[in-house]
């Protein structure tokens, strides 16, 4: 760099005109992507199946929602009525702020979404004026009142572009005078309504009859109630008491934990000025099992999650934070992983496809389904004539995998109707052996062949003891589930099944027919019994009772019953094999479920001590490699003196411990061990020790103590 | 000057009169003196007249406000407090005198004033207009009030009295500590005829500031009494019903409620809540409006039901009746906001609540006999120390630093649990969600302490929920 001045001094050079080129997130997927040839492929196929889940959960969401936010919209409409009404009972809480206490679970997070769907909702069809608020940004009265006048005249700004010379004039003088009141919210109020109702006269005319309410109400939203500073919220109601007779306001209470919270945190001379009413949202589970529903147990999408990753999915939504958009971003993050480390991934997509991207396999890829587990397994059953085809003839390879992709299909085409089938059967027995949702049900059958489970025997068992009108209930249900299926298979298994509830219902016709007459056998042995017996007679009489019973005719009914009950096991049986049964399957299923709780599920301390155990891990230098448990003498100073601490007790002579430093880097240095100079302490390697130990004291290892002078205590147990 | 000091003088002169008043009204007939009382010269009758029908049951110390006053020119004593417990009419009756007696006046509520400048802005916006308002500085002090007071007061000076009405006075207390003593002296320091009107529902004694000040003059406002409160609250009457109906409504009400619940405005409340059960067999029919006991037959088991609730403004009226048509079909007890307190949270918060209330309530001692698998003989005299037991749910949760949590948590739940971020995340959402305090202060990086805020009842549902017998694990219960 040269300049042309003639001057010492500083220069600033800019940076030159040619720009970084900002990485797009196809080349920040292509990047380190495994199997870079048809990258690009995979990149489109895994941003379409992720932009396909996204509006379907976003629609799913407000399905769900659409409950709760019709019964708010409709209350604040009432409250905004009610309010232009002179009826004595409305005049008799004119005074009251209406308020709506909305409770929506614990998992803070997802309620975003919510609030901003029932805002945008407010605006659509109740009123412009919806200013929400969290607690993090109104620490202080002060900053509430800002933020919610912010939220309310800003708006106007940015909404309409007539408007902005009005709100502007008003701004201007809220930006003068520091404080913002309510009165000059009261003042823009007032300015706003008048200018509507009396504005735009020629189109007011040509409407006459306006839905909108003439005063809409101003509603403020506070999304977290239990974090607000209770003084704050407090003096904030009381403020708006008083001008609830210039300003329709309404409040809207996001509450996470239970209604009551709003008695604790507001005493009676505030809540009294609140008209509270309750709203409860659906809870996070059952929106959970929608969202699997919807999105899990559908052939829908070719993406599939293993046993073990969807077991982390779910444990880390019930055992840590109940969050269902968590959930959802953890089936991104697999899809994504699964689209990046997986080459043959770019065969799940639709059959259709799947199909043309079998054919355009190159025997590079070609080799890696070889490679396959699930690929050796197939190769292994066949003919030796044919397994030397399906290595060396690529085109024949090609051709088969066709055959496995489309059975693959099939597979998931049956599977899903079956399950669901299962499930309503053992859904509602005693104790649940198969679960109560589906989605244990589904955890189960991708584990293992749920068949040869303990708790799909007894499942059968209990089954086998349903009364009549209750199995036939159950068996129409699972004719419903399987009506809309399409596959043949599924097909003709209705067919059967409709034939058994026919039979069942016939039951009833014939069933005046007297039942067989076993009462004789019975009673025989009955009559033995009075006669005096020692215990092990009667202990035979009883068994051979026993036996007698089991082996007697069987009621048509229970004939029929078993019937059934075959015909679902063999269903069971064909169709709910686990997937990594089938060929192919690494294609579609994801199965590292390590990385998915790594990733959402960190483990900061375990990094941390596995780092200062073995720098190796993270630092990757050949001459920290080192055998189990020891840590090799040129490895940085802050794992040295870690690993001298662990053979220390709880309280830690810093002398002591320098020394040992001392000696450790001396042999690092490759220093003569029988010199004189080995192990001193000098200045520089006093000072890197001082470092490392205060490093690990802001890790939290140590601590100083005034127990003992020169003295640091250890905050951790165990070590050598 | 000769004026105000004459003023002053005519003022120490009326309280004793004042207080003589007090007496002769108590034994006599209110309305009578009513009328006599509000007959002050300088003020119109009709408007006197309107003010008294507003007031009711307030006459005496409206009357006593006025003579206080006196004549819309003359001086009135600088400061006056007024206090009475909530709802016994203070800002009322401030608000309709001064309103219907047009009175030049600036209302201020405390809690709305964040800075005093905004009480300052306040003042001189309703005396002077917007411009002299916008003369005060950024952060204005109260001398820059002073001086602007006064710069605007020789433009305009007052011929009658201002009236400045500070609600929430209370709250002066913790500004400034010059700026009671100075408020109090206004008139002096301003040389204007104004009047600072305290209204708050603590008495004077606890204003008082140290350096003492001037001292104002005392009004208390009584609460109401059962007839003057029957009086006030038959005056909502709904348009469509007569006089008497509404005022025997109100009496049941208040043969209910009397002996629980004396504030104005929750009764008010809850005649409103009531009342249209209360009409339903005059709707149907069944019942004539003069039938006063068929009427209280039908409605006493409803309002003995709304006593659970009282004071605890759970449903709005809407939400009331449907909650009393689904009782008739369930017949169950009713509940209101707070029987709702079910809380769902995920696996690990719950075992972390637990362990949190079991650090809080168990003496950190006892920790090793509740958790520690071999904990040898510990003898029982020196473990049940006498006036340690059964007290400390009396006592209410100690804090306890985080390491004590962690390691109660991972004794408690039953699956190895791996340290993982979320973990500690949970307990800093169970602190957001207020089921546990932070007890250090939040820059408190190091060994964060807590409290448990949830109750016995919310733990044991918790608890339960998991398998998990919490009274075992509990010291006092041992």
């Amino acid at each position: 760099m040269s300049t042309s001045s003639v001057s010492k001094g500083c220069f600033v050079f800019k940076p030159s005109a040619k720009k970084k080129k900002t990485l797009s997130l196809a080349d920040y997927f292509i990047h380190g992507c495994e199997g870079a040839e048809n990258s690009e492929k995979r990149f489109k196929l895994c941003q379409d199946l992720w932009d396909q889940i996204k509006t379907d959960t976003e629609v799913l969401q407000d399905e769900l929602n659409r409950n709760i936010l019709d019964s708010l919209l409709d209350f604040t409409r009432k409250c905004s009525t009610t309010r232009q009404h002179s009826d004595w009972a409305s005049q008799m809480r004119a005074s009251e702020i209406p308020t709506a206490a909305l409770v929506l679970g614990v998992n803070v997070p997802d309620h975003d979404m919510t609030f901003q769907s029932l805002s945008d909702l407010l605006q659509q069809s109740v009123t412009p004026h919806v200013a929400s608020v969290q607690a993090k940004e109104c620490g202080a009265l002060k900053h509430l009142m800002k933020r919610v006048l912010e939220r309310l005249m800003g708006k106007a700004v940015t909404v309409d572009d007539e408007e902005e010379e009005e709100a502007e004039q008003t701004s201007a003088p809220l930006h003068k005078s520091v404080h913002c009141s309510l009165s000059t919210l009261c003042d823009w109020y007032n300015t706003k309504t008048k200018k509507s109702n009396t504005g735009t006269p020629g189109k007011k005319r040509s409407s006459p009859v306006r839905d909108g309410p003439q005063q809409p109400p101003v509603v403020i939203i506070f999304k977290d109630l239990e974090a607000f500073n209770p003084r704050v919220l407090q003096d904030f109601i009381l403020i708006c008491s008083r001008y609830i007779e210039r300003l329709p306001l309404m409040f809207i209470f996001g509450i996470a934990t239970s209604p009551s919270t709003i008695q604790h945190m507001l005493p009676h001379s505030v809540s009294s000025l609140l008209c509270i009413e309750l709203f409860q949202s659906l809870s996070c589970t059952q929106h959970l099992a929608t969202v699997i529903d919807k999105l899990i147990l559908t052939k829908q999408f070719p993406f599939k999650l293993n046993g073990k990753v969807m077991q982390v999915l779910i444990s880390i939504f019930l055992y840590h934070d109940f969050s269902v958009r968590k959930f959802i971003k953890g089936i991104q993050l697999a899809l994504l992983e699964h689209f990046h480390s997986q080459p043959l991934s770019v065969l799940c997509c639709k059959k259709k496809d799947a199909l043309l991207n079998v054919m355009q396999l190159d025997h590079l890829d070609l080799e890696r389904i070889r490679d396959l587990l699930s690929f050796k397994r197939y190769l292994e059953k066949q003919e030796p004539q044919e397994q030397v085809d399906l290595l060396k003839d690529d085109t024949h390879l090609k051709e088969v995998c066709q055959k496995l992709i489309k059975d693959l299909h099939k597979y998931h085409k049956n599977y899903y109707p079956i399950l669901r089938c299962l499930h309503t059967l053992t859904s509602s027995l005693p104790r649940y052996p198969l679960g109560k949702q589906i989605r244990e049900l589904h955890l189960i059958c991708l584990e293992k062949n749920v068949w040869e489970s303990e708790d799909y025997q007894s499942a059968m068992k209990l089954l086998k003891m349903l009364a009549k009108d209750e199995l036939i209930a159950l068996l129409q249900r699972c004719a419903e589930i399987l009506q809309p299926a399409k596959s043949k298979k599924i097909k003709s298994a209705l067919v059967q099944l409709e034939d058994i509830i026919a039979k069942f219902k016939q039951l009833d016709t014939v069933a005046a027919e007297p039942p067989p007459t076993v009462e004789d056998s019975i009673t025989s042995p009955l009559k033995h019994l009075q006669k005096k017996t020692d215990l092990a007679q009667l202990q035979k009489t009883l068994l051979e009772m026993n036996e007698s019973r089991r082996s007697k005719k069987l009621s048509p009914f229970e004939v029929l019953r078993n019937e059934a009950l075959e015909f679902i096991d063999s269903l069971v049986k064909s169709h709910l094999s686990p997937p990594e049964s089938q060929i192919l399957n690494e294609v579609c299923y994801y199965a590292s479920s390590a990385t998915v709780r790594r990733h959402l599920n960190a483990t900061p301390r375990t990094s941390i001590q596995a780092a200062l155990n073995s720098p190796f891990y993270y630092l990757q230098n050949d001459r920290l490699k080192t055998e189990d448990g020891t840590v090799s003498n040129a490895a940085p100073d802050i794992c040295i003196v870690y690993k001298l601490h662990l053979e220390c007790g709880r309280l830690i002579n810093l002398y002591d411990w320098l020394e040992a430093y001392a000696t450790v880097v001396s042999a690092a240095e490759g220093n003569d061990p029988d010199s004189d100079n080995f192990g001193k302490v000098d200045e520089v390697k006093h000072a890197r020790f001082i470092r490392a130990v205060s490093e690990l004291e802001f890790l939290g290892f140590i601590k100083s103590t005034k127990q003992k002078t020169d003295h640091v205590a250890r905050l951790t147990w165990g070590g050598c | 000057l000769t004026e105000r000091q004459a003023n002053l003088f005519v003022c120490s002169r009326l309280i004793p009169h004042v207080v003589a008043n007090i007496h002769v009204v108590v034994v006599g007939s209110t309305e009578i003196r009513m009328a006599a009382l509000l007959q002050l010269p300088g003020y119109e009758e009709e408007r006197l007249q309107r003010v008294a029908e507003q007031l009711p049951c307030r006459e005496v110390q409206t009357g006593m406000l006025l003579s206080l006053m006196g004549q819309p020119h003359q001086y009135s004593y600088p400061s006056i407090f007024i206090y009475g417990h909530r709802a016994s009419g203070k800002s009322h009756v401030m608000h309709v005198l001064l309103k219907e007696l047009e009175l030049p006046h600036a209302t201020v509520s405390c809690v709305e004033c964040v800075s005093v400048a905004l009480l300052f802005e306040q003042v001189l916006l309703s005396f002077f207009g917007c411009d002299a308002a916008s003369l005060l500085p950024r952060s204005a002090s109260l001398s820059d009030f002073v001086r602007i007071y006064r710069q605007q007061c020789s433009q305009s000076p007052a011929k009658q009295t201002r009236y400045i009405v500070m609600e929430k006075a209370e709250l002066l207390r913790d500004t400034d500590a010059n700026l009671l003593p100075a408020l109090l002296r206004l008139q002096e320091l301003v040389e204007d005829n104004v009047t600072i009107i305290l209204l708050s529902e603590i008495v004077w004694d606890k204003f008082r500031p140290n350096t003492g000040c001037f001292e104002p003059l005392l009004l208390h406002f009584p609460d109401y009494s059962k007839g003057e409160l029957q009086k006030i609250l038959s005056q909502d009457r709904p348009p469509s019903y007569s006089d008497e109906f509404y005022s025997s409504y109100i009496n049941i009400l208040l043969g209910v409620f009397y002996s629980v619940c004396r504030d104005l405005r929750e009764l008010r409340h809850l005649a409103a809540l009531n009342f249209s059960k209360f009409c339903e067999p005059l709707e149907e029919g069944k019942v004539k409006e003069t039938d006063t006991h068929k009427l209280w037959r039908n409605i006493e088991p409803h309002l003995k039901k709304a006593m659970q609730t009282v004071y605890l403004r759970e449903v709005s009226s809407v939400q009331w009746e449907q909650m009393q048509q689904m009782e008739e079909k369930e017949n169950g007890a009713l509940r209101g906001l707070s029987a709702h307190t079910h809380v769902e949270l995920p696996y690990y918060s719950k075992f972390l609540l637990i362990a949190a209330y079991l650090a809080s309530y168990n003496p950190a001692r006892t920790d090793k006999r509740f958790f520690l698998k071999h904990h040898g003989k510990i003898k029982k005299t020196n473990f049940l120390k006498k006036n340690e037991k059964t007290s400390n749910h009396l006592l209410g949760p100690k804090p306890f630093p985080l390491d004590r949590l962690l390691a109660i948590f991972y004794s408690v739940v039953d699956s190895r649990v791996a340290p993982t971020a979320s973990i500690f995340s949970q307990i800093s959402s169970l602190v957001t969600l207020q089921l546990l305090t932070q007890v250090s202060h939040d820059d408190q990086l190091d060994a964060p302490k807590y409290k448990c805020a949830v109750s016995m009842d919310f733990i044991c549902a918790i608890s339960r929920t998991v398998n998990f017998e919490i009274v075992k694990y509990l010291y006092d219960f041992l």
